[in-house]
């Protein structure tokens, strides 16, 4: 059985979070009532002519500068025709041998810890089609054109990517980044975020690619992630077995994890593409540009960097806190509080209870019960020894349901840590008392009862003694 | 009579109160009555609807406003969506579209006063040059009924000619408005490309399409070019610079105007009909001008690479209309394709289809090259030719057409024949410059057009040079019989 490589390519396509379409002025939100957000543009009424929304143009701009690609300075609007209902014009607006973009790249952390450049062949602006719609309608299918002309960018990858694996941590730094750069919402449910997998295999070490099949409308990673080892595993065993792969475009059946011909090559449109003559080309200066270029945040790979060499943090540390613009500003706000010696605590706590109190409530950073400043608060209490790491999590559990600051919860519950060395030592010499038995087994040398005796202090004291001083303490009277 | 009164004059009776709007309104609307079932001009009349704008110009002059258009009655070419109107593009496709919106050119003659008596016929989406592709039915040549108006702008130049209103709107995308206005003894003004807004003008080939004015003389047409013209934040392709006093530019000398006789158009021109060019050209001399002939030796292949270009778009343009959304739509479809295939099938006339088919034709993967691009190529040749040219001379002169009107049924049943009437006005479109037809003369007792075209945004220059010629003849002043 021959070595096999899996090559795939992604088109992402990214909608664009501008306020109106890309070609008309009808508002881009979602789930409004069918064809209430669709004007005589977006209808295709006879007469009627496209004008670019030059927001849309920006944050193409944006994209192109944050993967480090050539924005072009001229490009051009095609037409790609073809008939469908959720088409009206008969045409779908889009850019095909100019795009805004081109070749640009990214950088994804594989499994390893290896860094892997992605190559981005271009990026092209173009308007969306609308929907189809057959539930509830007896023998008829409605047309919703509220999508109609909403601006995608979609973003086409070189086959670079070698696994699964690999293509999702493309697409889901792609997600990272349309959202730190403000252009794309994100929102996979809605389909603001989706991509088409371009999914090839070849034994290994061959040069030439093998023949693909397009996988179309992915929009969970796990999906892109399934279908493409449905896939993969599809076309080897096909041409193991004496077969070979057609070039088709599939669908991904999310219900029985599959992947469905849709069309062969042959069975493919002519899209006959030529510019479109309503719409001038596309003409940047460097001045726009460079202006751009000033808009751009901080991006992922530069705030994971410098967490990890800022903040000491390991390089895993800092991808995570960097994820999101959110919740690494978040990270930086309770760090400025606490101080920068005490970013490691931040960030436990952090991607530790903040994390996890978000996701039990389905909640996101920016509305987290717990503010950095409260939290900080909640941090230099451990840190000043008031309470212990264990106690601040049940500290940090109230004030998440009560909304109270750490002192309020602390002093309330009577939470605050023993740290009279003499309280502390009553406590202990009471326990030793109380068990003869592991004082014996403790010296003659079963070590791991330590963890006992202190367990038996911290019982006593409802966990309050502080972990360091009752170490010692223990130590000392246990080998006295 | 008021017909034959000029623009200039009506709206100088309007201002002194002499005739009402109302009463101008009833005027022409009677001669639509009259002369129109023969002439077939009109798709639609929208009497009820003049009448109404008439009486709210007539309460605008009352208040003392005034404008050389206000209260002055127009016949709009049906390819102008008029909103509340239908607007059917020649069509059997939109014979049941009703406009939601306004065209931004009917926009602006509205906003200028103008009073809409009804929507001309033409060639179907403007596919045509003798108007007998239209499927209302050919329109008829006042100077001769069994003369084909010529296209597609047929029933506005019918109108203008037969003095059934003091102005037409036209598009000319390959010479649908000088052709026509030749063949009628009408003036007929195509303004550069981007001059003049397409929005709410149906598509044929946007790229050569561009919204224009028929009318019995130079300074008729001025102000309403005026009106017309200007950026528009709604057509992408139109040009944001400013629009000159048309009106104003009309006085303004010929001396040292410099001429261009354009070699190209007279090989093989009917001594008669080159006669009358260069009769026109001693006008010019005798006014100061200076002539030179010059050539655009790529200007031969106008024509075949219109004929690509042209249906290239129009194959895209008319997509829309699917039978999905308004316009015709087939009895009982018993899927998406037959509803797709029959609406179509259905909807749109021979000569659409043929250029739909070419078109498709000419985009498709291994046809792309050698036909689009290369076309796409000549075509920058041509512009570049005129570029050249107008580095020697102001204004190059020609012929409009190679012939008068011909017969009804003459040539509809070969195409290539039909496409060569245009062989001299499509130049102007795949270079995007403005042109003008005026009447210069009779072959066989049938009007003649005399060409002129000019650099890009040259309108006022244009109109300036058309209107010294139409001080120095009569051309223009001579109605068909029957009609005066």
């Amino acid at each position: 059985m021959a070595d096999w490589e899996v090559v795939i390519g992604l088109e992402i396509h990214a909608q664009l979070a501008t306020k109106s379409k890309i070609f008309s002025g009808s508002a881009t939100a979602y789930g409004a009532p069918p064809n209430t957000q669709a004007d005589l543009v977006d209808l295709a009424y006879p007469g009627v002519l496209p004008v670019l929304n030059g927001e849309a143009v920006r944050m193409a701009v944006k994209f192109g500068l944050a993967v480090g690609a050539k924005v072009a300075q001229r490009s051009v609007f095609a037409r790609k025709n073809y008939f469908y209902p959720d088409l009206p014009k008969g045409y779908q607006i889009s850019q095909y041998e100019l795009p805004i973009v081109a070749h640009g790249t990214l950088k994804i952390v594989l499994d390893d810890g290896a860094v892997k450049t992605i190559g981005i062949t271009r990026a092209h602006l173009e308007e969306d089609a609308g929907k189809s719609l057959h539930e509830g309608l007896a023998n008829a299918s409605g047309i919703d054109l509220n999508r109609a002309g909403t601006p995608l960018l979609e973003i086409v990858s070189e086959p670079d990517m070698r696994s699964a694996k690999e293509a999702v941590a493309y697409m889901k730094k792609i997600h990272t980044l349309v959202r730190y750069l403000e252009i794309c919402d994100g929102n996979m449910q809605e389909g603001s975020f989706r991509c088409d997998a371009n999914v090839s295999v070849r034994p290994k070490g061959r040069e030439k690619l093998g023949t693909r099949a397009e996988i179309k409308n992915l929009n969970s990673f796990r999906f892109v992630e399934k279908a493409i080892q449905y896939e993969v595993a599809r076309q080897i065993e096909l041409i193991e077995s004496g077969g070979s792969v057609v070039q088709e475009t599939r669908l991904y059946d999310s219900d029985k994890h599959e992947t469905r011909s849709m069309r062969s090559k042959e069975e493919a449109n002519d899209y006959r593409y030529f510019p479109d003559p309503d719409l001038l080309p596309v003409e940047l200066d460097q001045k726009f540009i460079d202006t751009v270029r000033g808009t751009l945040p901080e991006l992922p790979d530069d705030k994971a960097a410098r967490f990890a060499q800022g903040f000491a943090l390991s390089h895993y540390d800092a991808g995570v806190l960097s994820a999101s613009r959110e919740l690494g500003a978040y990270f930086e706000a309770t760090v400025a509080d606490l101080g920068a010696e005490h970013a490691k605590l931040a960030a436990n706590w952090v991607m530790g209870e903040v994390s996890s109190a978000l996701n039990r409530d389905n909640l996101d950073i920016g509305a987290a019960r717990v503010s950095p400043q409260q939290l900080s608060a909640l941090l230099l209490r451990i840190v000043d020894a008031t309470i212990s790491g264990k106690i601040a999590k049940e500290v940090f559990e109230a004030m998440w349901s009560e909304q109270k600051s750490a002192d309020a919860v602390i002093e309330a519950q009577g939470l605050k840590q023993i740290t009279d060395s003499g309280a502390i030592e009553g406590v202990i010499d009471a326990v030793i008392a109380a068990n003869p038995k592991q004082l014996a087994e403790y010296r003659s040398g079963k070590d791991k009862l330590f963890g006992f005796f202190i367990g038996q202090v911290q019982k006593a004291t409802g966990g309050k003694a502080n972990p360091a001083q009752l170490n010692e303490l223990l130590k000392a009277k246990l080998s006295s | 009579m008021l017909h034959n009164l000029s623009v200039g004059e009506l709206a100088e009776r309007l201002n002194s109160r002499e005739v009402s709007s109302v009463e101008l309104t009833r005027h022409f609307l009677a001669r639509i009555d009259r002369f129109s079932p023969a002439l077939n001009a009109l798709i639609t009349l929208t009497a009820d609807r003049a009448l109404a704008d008439a009486a709210a110009a007539d309460l605008r002059l009352g208040r003392g406003e005034r404008g050389p258009l206000l209260g002055i009655p127009l016949i709009h070419k049906d390819i102008f969506c008029t909103d509340g109107v239908r607007t059917s593009c020649g069509s059997r496709m939109l014979d049941n579209f009703i406009a939601p919106y306004d065209a931004t050119v009917v926009t602006r003659l509205k906003a200028a006063g103008t009073v809409m008596l009804g929507k001309a016929n033409m060639d179907e989406f403007a596919m045509g040059s003798s108007n007998e592709t239209s499927y209302y039915g050919p329109v008829k040549n006042p100077w001769n009924l069994n003369k084909v108006p010529g296209g597609s702008s047929g029933g506005s130049a019918a109108a203008a000619a037969a003095r059934l209103a003091p102005l037409t709107t036209g598009t000319d995308t390959g010479g649908s408005i000088r052709q026509p206005a030749a063949l009628t003894g009408t003036t007929g003004v195509k303004p550069t490309y981007g001059r003049v807004s397409r929005y709410g003008m149906i598509a044929f080939a946007s790229s050569l399409d561009q919204a224009g004015v028929l009318a019995r003389s130079v300074a008729d047409a001025a102000p309403a070019l005026q009106a017309m013209a200007g950026f528009d934040p709604r057509d992408s392709t139109s040009v944001d610079a400013p629009v000159p006093d048309y009106t104003a530019a009309l006085a303004r000398p010929l001396k040292g105007l410099k001429i261009g006789l354009l070699r190209e158009f007279f090989v093989g021109l009917e001594a008669r009909n080159a006669a009358l060019i260069h009769d026109a050209l001693k006008v010019y001399q005798e006014l100061g001008a200076t002539t030179k002939e010059v050539s655009l030796p790529h200007l031969p292949a106008s024509v075949p690479t219109y004929y690509v270009v042209a249906p290239a778009e129009c194959s895209s343009n008319l997509s829309r209309f699917d039978g999905v959304r308004y316009g015709y739509r087939c009895e009982n479809p018993h899927d998406l394709m037959d509803l797709y295939k029959r609406s179509r099938g259905e909807g749109f006339g021979a000569e659409v289809k043929r250029r739909i088919m070419t078109g498709t034709y000419v985009l498709s993967a291994g046809y792309f090259d050698a036909y689009y691009l290369k076309a796409q190529r000549v075509r920058r040749l041509i512009v570049d030719d005129f570029r050249a040219a107008f580095t020697q001379v102001d204004l190059l002169i020609g012929p409009t057409t190679p012939t008068p009107a011909f017969d009804i049924g003459a040539k509809i049943d070969d195409p290539v024949t039909m496409y060569l009437n245009d062989i001299y006005t499509i130049g102007a479109n795949l270079a995007g410059l403005p042109g003008l037809s005026l009447p210069c003369g009779f072959v066989d007792g049938l009007p003649m057009g005399l060409q002129l075209i000019g650099p890009h945004f040259s309108e006022d220059r244009l109109l300036c040079a058309g209107h010294g010629y139409q001080l120095a003849t009569d051309w223009h002043r001579r109605a068909p019989q029957g009609y005066e």
